[in-house]
């Protein structure tokens, strides 16, 4: 499966996803500029990226606790979520997001 | 600035899970130790980044919490009295003649045999609005922290947030503002419901302005902000406090002189000794073929570091290796003997 990750710069890069990973581990894993400093606990806000509009009503929605964590990111938009609670399958073959603001490494 | 020198057996740069077994391994073979964190209380990111979070990978402990780790922890290394300079930044650290000397940022001198890193991610410090021009505001204009509330006087002040940092500050500064402005994402807040009542309370009389939006930009000159800018409109103002949280930096142990690498220092993994004698690296700061950044893996580290630094620390004896189980003088110094 594939996932489009496109950083602030506007450079746009194809990953491998692989499912039951978190979005964050991928990106994490292909060397892109991602924070992700609590490793995946939903606890530091700085995995934030920006699901293109199409896809994002084909994620299961945000928790309330992710949704709280957001306070802790920058330029949240109604696309904003946290990549390390979403978690890939195969219907995600294509997925689209933008690395937001503050999450730089 | 306390100028007061303090001296000891270890220095223990960071107070995370790692730094905290270091006084256990140290204690055990008499070396004494302070501890240096830039945080006001012990744990690191255990108690910073996930207090309530379970942690299931520490051997015997099935399940244990980021904040429970560290009161346990606490609690082993209290018969060894470690002493904890919190608040502060190991900023320099330099050689003496009979070993290492660390200044803290407090203006806290701190003289031992040996010093081990265990600094972690690095220094936790205030998330910055990703806002190119917000370094010429810092310290002038714009403020991550309150020190001193005078400061606040008769400003025109907006908070952004919406945490407790944001909603106390509001509470407490709005009397002595000229004019507040409390700034958040979202007309939620996660902070605790008596102060968002009371937040709300005083929003409903007037006395303190709310505005939902996203800071984006600032605008002002010569280190002054006049607005804060937002997606959809500005907020006229001199003097900003932004609380989004702390992040984790390299800090200044990367101008220590020590060998490092892709930011970490890579260690022996027989004594878990930098490339200079006498300075120690454990837990996540460290490197080594196979390292995986996990506590367990820090404890081990410690260990086997607490070794080697008893040959720095009392060369005049004899090493020996004993058991908590069945040695009657680790159980004197772990006060468990009757």
């Amino acid at each position: 499966m594939k996932i489009y990750v496109m950083e602030q710069s506007g450079v746009e890069h194809t990953l491998e996803g692989v499912e039951g990973w978190r979005l964050m581990s991928v990106i994490r894993d292909s060397g892109l500029p991602i924070k992700a400093e609590c490793g995946g606990a939903c606890s530091c806000a700085t995995c934030h990226v920006y699901v293109a509009d199409e896809w994002l009503w084909r994620l299961f929605p945000a928790s309330s606790e992710e949704i709280d964590q957001l306070d802790g990111a920058f330029e949240v938009q109604g696309n904003s979520r946290l990549s390390c609670q979403i978690i890939l399958n195969e219907e995600m073959d294509g997925l689209r997001v933008t690395l937001a603001p503050g999450t730089e490494a | 600035m306390s100028n007061q020198t303090h001296t000891t057996d270890a220095i223990i740069i960071g107070a995370g899970p790692v730094g905290l077994f270091a006084v256990f391994e140290l204690g055990l073979l008499d070396i004494k130790a302070h501890l240096v964190d830039i945080l006001d209380r012990p744990g690191g990111q255990c108690t910073e980044l996930y207090p309530e979070k379970p942690i299931y990978d520490i051997p015997a402990l099935p399940v244990i919490s980021g904040q429970q780790l560290t009161e346990q922890l606490m609690t082993q290394i209290k018969p060894f009295n470690p002493v904890f300079h919190f608040g502060q930044m190991a900023s320099s650290l330099e050689k003496t003649t009979s070993g290492w000397r660390v200044t803290t940022d407090a203006g806290t001198v701190i003289e031992a045999k040996i010093v081990v890193i265990a600094s972690g991610g690095g220094s936790f410090t205030p998330k910055k609005p990703p806002i190119k021009s917000i370094g010429d505001y810092e310290e002038k204009s714009v403020f991550y922290a309150v020190r001193k509330k005078e400061a606040f006087k008769d400003k025109h002040l907006v908070i952004a947030g919406g945490g407790d940092s944001a909603l106390d500050w509001a509470i407490s500064l709005h009397p002595i503002a000229r004019s507040l402005t409390l700034l958040h994402r979202r007309d939620e807040f996660r902070a605790a419901p008596h102060s968002v009542a009371q937040m709300r309370q005083l929003v409903e009389a007037g006395k303190i302005k709310l505005v939902i939006g996203n800071l984006t930009d600032l605008r002002g000159a010569d280190g002054q902000i006049e607005a804060v800018i937002l997606s959809t409109a500005e907020v006229a103002c001199n003097t900003l406090l932004a609380f989004y949280g702390l992040t984790m930096k390299p800090g200044p142990v990367a101008g220590f002189g020590i060998d490092m690498k892709n930011g970490l220092i890579p260690v022996n993994t027989e004594n878990f000794e930098t490339n200079i004698s006498g300075i120690f690296a454990v837990g996540d700061i460290n490197w080594y073929p196979g390292k995986l950044k996990l506590i367990l893996s820090g404890f081990h580290e410690a260990a086997l570091m607490a070794q080697k630094a008893f040959r720095y620390v009392h060369p005049e004896r004899k090493w020996r290796f004993e058991y908590t189980t069945s040695s009657t003088s680790l159980q004197e110094k772990l006060g468990v003997r009757d």
